[in-house]
C-alpha cells in the first residue's frame, strides 16, 4: 500500500470533526452552522466516494495510527463492506442535513442541533471503520452520547420518556459490550480484530469464547434492535423531530448489524452451527414480532419504527444463513433499507407539515391534494413491502434464494409471510392517510396546495426525491450493487484478507 | 457564597494552581500527567472564582469563552497529527524537531496535541462551571 493512499481513510472522519470544530466556533451563528453542516455533509460524501473507489480497486486500505504496528496500536481498515456503509451514511447524512435546513425550529438549531448531529455521523463512520474491537466501542459512545442529546434537544414531555428507555437500554448494551470486550482480551490477550480472529480459531477452548459471543450478541443485539431487545426502538424513535428520526432510523440500528455481521464473519465463526442457528431464531422471531408489532399501531411514525425492527430480522436472517448468497442479500438489503426506511421517515414528516398529526384516523386526502408526494410514498413503501421490481423485492428475492439454496425452508417461509404482513400494514397507511377522503372536521385543514407546499417546503421535498432517485436506481440496475455485494460478501467470508491486509501491512 | 478567606486566598492560588498545571503538563512526557489532568488542574482556580463572585463577575475577567477555548484545542489537536501525513506517515505519528530547546527539551507535535487536550478539557469544565452557576 503506498503511503498517498493512507490519508483516504481518514479523510471522511476529517471532514466532519472539522466541521464540528467550526460549529463550536461560530456556536451563536446558527445559519453558519447550517451552511458549515451542509458543506461538510457534501464533502463527507465525496470523501465517502474516494474511499469506497480506492477500496473497490486497490483492495483493502489500512492506516495504522499513530504509526504503532498492527496488534498494538489502533487500527482502521476500510474493506469494500465498511466503505459502502460509509458511502450509504454519507448519502443518508446529506439528505437528512439539506432537510433539517427546513425542518428543524431555529430554537432547536440554536442549541447546537448542527454540531451534536455531525457528531453522531462521525461517531457512525468511526464504528464502520475501525478494526480495534475496544476502538469500536469507543466510537458507539461517541455516536450514542450524541444521539441522547439529539433525543432530548427540545425538552418534550414524550422526548424525555423516549429517551429514558433509550438511555438505560443503551447503557445496559454497553456494559455487555465492555464485559464481552474484557472476556475477549483475557482469552485472548489481544483486541485487534484482525488478530482476535486468528486468536480465536487457534484457542483450545472454543466454549470459553462462547461466553464472549454470548456478551457481544446481547450488547450488539440491543444496538441493534433484535428480538428480545427491541422495545426501546419503538418508544424512542417516534418522540424527536423528523429530521433527528430519519437519521437514526437510517443509521444507528444498521451500526449493530454491522458489528454483528462483522464480529459473525470475522471473529465468532468456530462454531457455526450452534451460533448461526441462535441468529437464525432471533431473525425469524424479530421479523415476525416487528410486524405484528407495526399491525397494532395506529401512527405514522410508530409503524415505520416497527419495521425497522422487522426489517433488522431480514439483514440478520441473511447472515445466519452463512452462504456467500445470503450474505451480499443481507448486504443488499441493509443498502435498500436504509434508503427506502429513511426517506418513509422523512415524507412522513412532510405529510405531517400539511395535516399536523401523525395518527392516522386524523390524516386523510393526501392523494387527492398531492399526487406527487403520494407517487414518492408509494414508492419507497412498496419497495419496503417488496413488489417488484423495486429494490426491497431483490433484497428479498436473493435471500429467499439463499434460504432455500440452504435448505431452510421454515425461514424462507417465515420471511415471505412478513413480506406479506408488511404490504398489509403498509397499505393500512396508503388506505388511510393517501387514499380516503379527509375525515371530517379536518377538511379543509390542509395548509398548503400542491404548489405553496412546495414553494415553501422545498427542501423537505428535494431531499425525498434525492432518496426516492437512488432507491429507484437500486430497482431498476440491481446487477451493479448484487455484484457488489457478491465481491463483499466473498472478502467477508474469507477473515484471511482482512488479517493479511492488517497485520502483513506492518511489514512493509 | 462571598467568604472573605476563600476571595483573598485566591489571590494567591491562582498563580499556584496554573504554574502547577503547567508542571503537570510538561511532565506528562514521561510520568503521570499530561494534557487532562493539566487542564483540570488550571480550571480550578476559575472554578473557585466562579463559585466565590458569581458567574458574571467570571466571564467578565475571563473574556475569553471557554467553548472557543475547547474548539480552538480540537482544532490543534487534530492540526498536530497532520503534519506526520505531510511527511507520508500514517496520521498522528509523532514528528520531533531534531535540536533540543533549552529547559523544554525536544519539541514535537506530541506536545501541541497535548496542549490541544489541555485546552478542550479546561474549556469544557469551564463551560460546565459557568453554566451550572449560571442557574
Amino acid at each position: 500500500m503506498s503511503d498517498i493512499l493512507t490519508p483516504f481513510i481518514l479523510l471522511p472522519l476529517w471532514v466532519l470533526l472539522i466541521a464540528f470544530i467550526f460549529c463550536i466556533l461560530f456556536w451563536k451563528y446558527a445559519k453558519v452552522q447550517a451552511v458549515i453542516a451542509l458543506t461538510s455533509a457534501a464533502g463527507y460524501l465525496l470523501s465517502a466516494v474516494w474511499l469506497f473507489l480506492a477500496v473497490y480497486q486497490d483492495g483493502i486500505q489500512v492506516v495504522q495510527i499513530g504509526n504503532w504496528p498492527a496488534p498494538y496500536g489502533i487500527t482502521l481498515v476500510a474493506d469494500l463492506f465498511a466503505s459502502i456503509m460509509v458511502l450509504i451514511s454519507a448519502v443518508i447524512a446529506f439528505a437528512i442535513i439539506l432537510y433539517s435546513l427546513q425542518d428543524i425550529s431555529a430554537e432547536r438549531k440554536r442549541n447546537g442541533f448542527y454540531p451534536v448531529l455531525l457528531v453522531m455521523v462521525f461517531g457512525v463512520c468511526g464504528s464502520f471503520l475501525t478494526g480495534d474491537v475496544f476502538n469500536l466501542y469507543v466510537w458507539f459512545e461517541v455516536m450514542l452520547v450524541a444521539s441522547f442529546v439529539l433525543i432530548v434537544l427540545g425538552n418534550r414531555q414524550g422526548q424525555l420518556e423516549g429517551s429514558v428507555k433509550y438511555v438505560t437500554l443503551s447503557f445496559i448494551s454497553s456494559g455487555f459490550l465492555l464485559t464481552g470486550i474484557a472476556i475477549l482480551y483475557k482469552l485472548t490477550g489481544t483486541l485487534n480484530m484482525a488478530d482476535l480472529s486468528e486468536a480465536i480459531a487457534q484457542h483450545p477452548d472454543p466454549e470459553l469464547i462462547n461466553l464472549a459471543t454470548v456478551f457481544f450478541l446481547v450488547g450488539f443485539g440491543i444496538k441493534a434492535a433484535l428480538f428480545p431487545f427491541f422495545s426501546w426502538l419503538p418508544a424512542s424513535y417516534p418522540t424527536p423531530p423528523i429530521s433527528v428520526v430519519g437519521l437514526m432510523a437510517g443509521l444507528l440500528t444498521k451500526v449493530g448489524v454491522y458489528a454483528l455481521m462483522r464480529f459473525f464473519t470475522l471473529l465468532f465463526t468456530y462454531d457455526l452451527p450452534s451460533t448461526h442457528s441462535l441468529l437464525l431464531v432471533l431473525a425469524g422471531l424479530t421479523m415476525f414480532f416487528g410486524v405484528l408489532g407495526a399491525l397494532a399501531q395506529r401512527d405514522f411514525k410508530k409503524i415505520l419504527s416497527f419495521h425497522i425492527v422487522s426489517q433488522i430480522g431480514y439483514m440478520i436472517m441473511g447472515l445466519a444463513l452463512f452462504t456467500p448468497l445470503a450474505i451480499a442479500g443481507s448486504i443488499f438489503y441493509i443498502v435498500h433499507h436504509i434508503l427506502v426506511k429513511t426517506n418513509l421517515f422523512l415524507i412522513s414528516g412532510i405529510v405531517k407539515v400539511t395535516q399536523g398529526h401523525y395518527l392516522l384516523s386524523k390524516l386523510g386526502g393526501v392523494y387527492d391534494r398531492y399526487p406527487y408526494l403520494t407517487l414518492l410514498f408509494a414508492i419507497s413503501a412498496f419497495s419496503l413491502a417488496g413488489i417488484p421490481p423495486l429494490s426491497g423485492f431483490w433484497g428479498k428475492f436473493i435471500l429467499a434464494k439463499a434460504g432455500l439454496e440452504a435448505n431452510r425452508y421454515f425461514i424462507v417461509a417465515v420471511s415471505l409471510l412478513v413480506g406479506l404482513l408488511t404490504l398489509f400494514s403498509m397499505s393500512k397507511i396508503w388506505v388511510s392517510v393517501f387514499w380516503s377522503s379527509a375525515p371530517g372536521e379536518a377538511k379543509g385543514e390542509f395548509k398548503y396546495d400542491s404548489r405553496t407546499l412546495f414553494k415553501s417546503h422545498y427542501l423537505l421535498i428535494l431531499s425525498s426525491v434525492f432518496l426516492t432517485l437512488c432507491t429507484l436506481v437500486l430497482s431498476f440496475y440491481p446487477e451493479a450493487l448484487i455484484a457488489l455485494s457478491k465481491r463483499t460478501a466473498e472478502q467477508l467470508l474469507d477473515p484471511q484478507i482482512y488479517i493479511d491486509a492488517v497485520l502483513n501491512n506492518n511489514n512493509n | 457564597m462571598r467568604t472573605l478567606i476563600l476571595s483573598t486566598i485566591l489571590r494567591a492560588l491562582t498563580p499556584l494552581f496554573i504554574s502547577f498545571a503547567l508542571y503537570m503538563f510538561f511532565r506528562g512526557h514521561n510520568n503521570p500527567g499530561g494534557g487532562f489532568i493539566a487542564g483540570l488542574i488550571a480550571s480550578i482556580p476559575f472554578m473557585l472564582h466562579a463559585m466565590v463572585f458569581g458567574y458574571k463577575r467570571t466571564t467578565r475577567v475571563f473574556r475569553i469563552r471557554p467553548r472557543l477555548l475547547a474548539g480552538l484545542g480540537l482544532l490543534l489537536a487534530l492540526i498536530s497529527g497532520m503534519f506526520s501525513v505531510l511527511r507520508g506517515e500514517p496520521y498522528l505519528s509523532p514528528v520531533w524537531v531534531d535540536e533540543k530547546l533549552p529547559v523544554i527539551g525536544k519539541v514535537g507535535t506530541p506536545i501541541f496535541f497535548d496542549f490541544g487536550v489541555l485546552l478542550v478539557v479546561f474549556g469544557v469544565v469551564l463551560q460546565i462551571t459557568f453554566l451550572l452557576t449560571e442557574e
